[in-house]
């Protein structure tokens, strides 16, 4: 693919577009809750707390303006959650969209799935750009026509219009999680999915609303008992068989679904055994993992928790092949982090298309990208200051102790209510969306 | 910020210790948080981490309204006012009884998102 570098030092990151408002504050319902390419990377999708979906489409690549890459515009928006009040359990529901999953393209129309805590979605996006004239029984304006003044009989016809794209929901799927949903994956066979809770895993079939299979059950029998929660689930990307699910203990399992209907007991357990002298209070907090993501090659999954990122390869469950320090900084300030509740963010990690390159979020609007290969790193930062067209992303640096220099931040001065908690890659290319807050970030790589 | 751009070498960015440089090189940063955080609320759980966070986590937007509380309170004090609610209108502490003046509006957007301005 032209243009495409794989190792991170041929790449310069540049401003592309920022999508949102300056807004002195933040209204709430516009924090961007979750960001995915579809599968081509000709969409993407956010969703934000207000139960909003938006969705842009890059436009095609300009004849006159060939070394310009194509920007992503408004392509639709439509609210996909509202908010809900359960009674029965007096349960208040948000409308916040926890994620969103393309399917592949199999035809004209574009199909997402979107959910928030209790309720999975099925939409439909799809454009009309004619529409028919020539009705018998009513008129253009649409009012209806005596009959008895009919005289003649025409037959419509299809006339172009201007494009209008809409959004249907197509399918829900409610009712099926006593706990908070925070995955939803769609299986390659294109017929199932899955939706993962705190403590429950169902596999739905897209066809099928009524009924879900349930495939994990975790919850213990006494739940004074109850030690890890589920907090993440991916299918495997080319076996349909195969998922896996992280917990709050920092432990990944591995299902095979050919083994048994209740996949309670893993097929692979991969856990890094803990240094006993270090253990303490927050410990288990850290390690936590708020993302899993498997590699488009299949042969690895990646886990986030509080201060790292990790690499599994899935033939070795003992401990991780990579890990990669995100913002090790914040160790000793963790104390801080508990009392203000940052010490609970959940950041999201993301691989790129040939899998050489890592990305997760941090603080301060920070976001690192990891060079498997080379194993060197890098800080961006998505803000308005560095939003020139094209204009070149300026590594960042923390500084931990010590004199700072000049270009350098420290750690004191970072703003925690800046978090990246959610960014996408592009499937092939070298585009990449950052959320931060309540604005979109797309940067792409310096074409020269 | 007058640095040179585009000079093509991306800054390795190796500056992060493991240890806190400043102090206490023998006892790891994560022991003296724990401790900051002892020091501060002592009565904190044995259980680190646990059961107490995964409790809060599943009971989220958990209302628990009892109207016999809420009757009996509103008897008891006729002419004054309830205690209302704190700043955190999600949580219900101590005594005060939810009042629905005190639950925060549950109105959908109908505002088209900013992102699609």
């Amino acid at each position: 693919v032209a243009g495409f570098g794989s190792l991170m030092q041929d790449v310069l990151w540049c401003f592309s577009q920022v999508k949102g408002t300056i807004d002195i504050g933040v209204t709430e319902a516009d924090i961007i809750s979750t960001v995915e390419f579809n599968h081509t990377g000709e969409l993407l999708a956010t969703g934000d707390k207000g139960g909003r979906v938006v969705i842009f489409q890059r436009e095609q690549e300009s004849k006159n303006q060939p070394h310009r890459r194509g920007e992503y515009n408004v392509y639709s928006t439509f609210q996909s959650h509202e908010p809900e009040f359960d009674y029965l359990k007096s349960l208040e529901i948000e409308e916040k969209i926890n994620k969103i999953r393309w399917l592949p393209q199999q035809n004209a129309a574009y199909f997402l799935l979107s959910t928030n805590d209790k309720t999975v979605k099925l939409w439909k996006v799809s454009e009309r750009d004619k529409r028919p004239e020539g009705y018998n029984l009513k008129d253009e304006d649409g009012r209806l026509r005596d009959p008895s003044m009919i005289t003649m009989l025409r037959v419509p016809v299809l006339r172009p219009m201007d494009l209008m794209v809409e959004a249907t929901p197509r399918r829900v799927f409610a009712n099926a999680h006593t706990y908070h949903i925070n995955s939803i994956s769609v299986n390659s066979d294109y017929e199932t999915y899955m939706s993962a809770d705190d403590l429950r895993i169902n596999l739905w079939n897209f066809e099928i609303t009524n009924q879900s299979f349930n495939i994990v059950d975790i919850k213990p029998a006494n739940m004074e008992e109850l030690t890890e929660v589920i907090t993440a689930a991916e299918f495997h990307p080319h076996h349909c068989n195969t998922f896996v699910y992280s917990s709050s203990k920092g432990t990944i399992r591995l299902c095979d679904m050919r083994t048994a209907a209740l996949c309670d007991r893993h097929a692979k357990f991969f856990e890094e055994p803990e240094d006993p002298s270090n253990r303490s209070f927050f410990s288990e907090i850290i390690s936590s993992i708020s993302d899993v993501k498997f590699s488009h090659s299949g042969r690895y999954i990646m886990t986030r928790d509080y201060l790292t990122v990790k690499v599994w390869d899935l033939n070795m469950e003992n401990r991780p092949i990579e890990t990669y320090q995100v913002h090790d900084y914040l160790r000793s300030k963790l104390c801080s982090l508990y009392e203000n509740d940052c010490i609970f963010d959940k950041f999201e990690c993301v691989w790129n298309g040939s899998d050489s390159v890592i990305m997760t979020g941090s603080y301060n609007n920070f976001f690192r990208m990891f060079d498997r290969n080379t194993k060197r790193d890098v800080t961006l930062e998505a803000s308005r200051e560095n939003s020139k067209p094209r204009a070149i992303l300026k590594p960042r640096k923390v500084c931990v102790g010590g004199k700072r220099r000049k270009d350098e931040i420290s750690v004191d001065s970072l703003d925690f209510s800046k978090k990246i908690l959610h960014t996408a890659w592009h499937p092939s290319e070298n585009i990449i969306a950052v959320a931060a807050t309540n604005n979109l970030y797309i940067f792409q790589d310096k074409v020269n | 910020m007058a640095a040179p751009l585009g000079t093509g070498a991306l800054t390795e960015d190796t500056g992060q210790e493991k240890q806190d440089t400043q102090k206490e090189k023998t006892v790891p940063p994560e022991r003296a948080e724990e401790a900051k955080l002892k020091a501060k609320y002592p009565n904190l759980g044995q259980k680190p981490g646990g059961s107490d966070f995964l409790r809060k986590r599943l009971q989220k937007g958990q209302k628990y309204f009892d109207s016999g509380d809420y009757n009996m309170a509103k008897a008891k004090v006729k002419n004054k006012q309830l205690p209302s609610a704190g700043p955190d209108k999600n949580l219900v502490t101590g005594d005060h009884i939810p009042t629905p003046q005190d639950l925060p509006q549950r109105k959908s957007s109908l505002v088209t998102s900013k992102l699609a301005g």
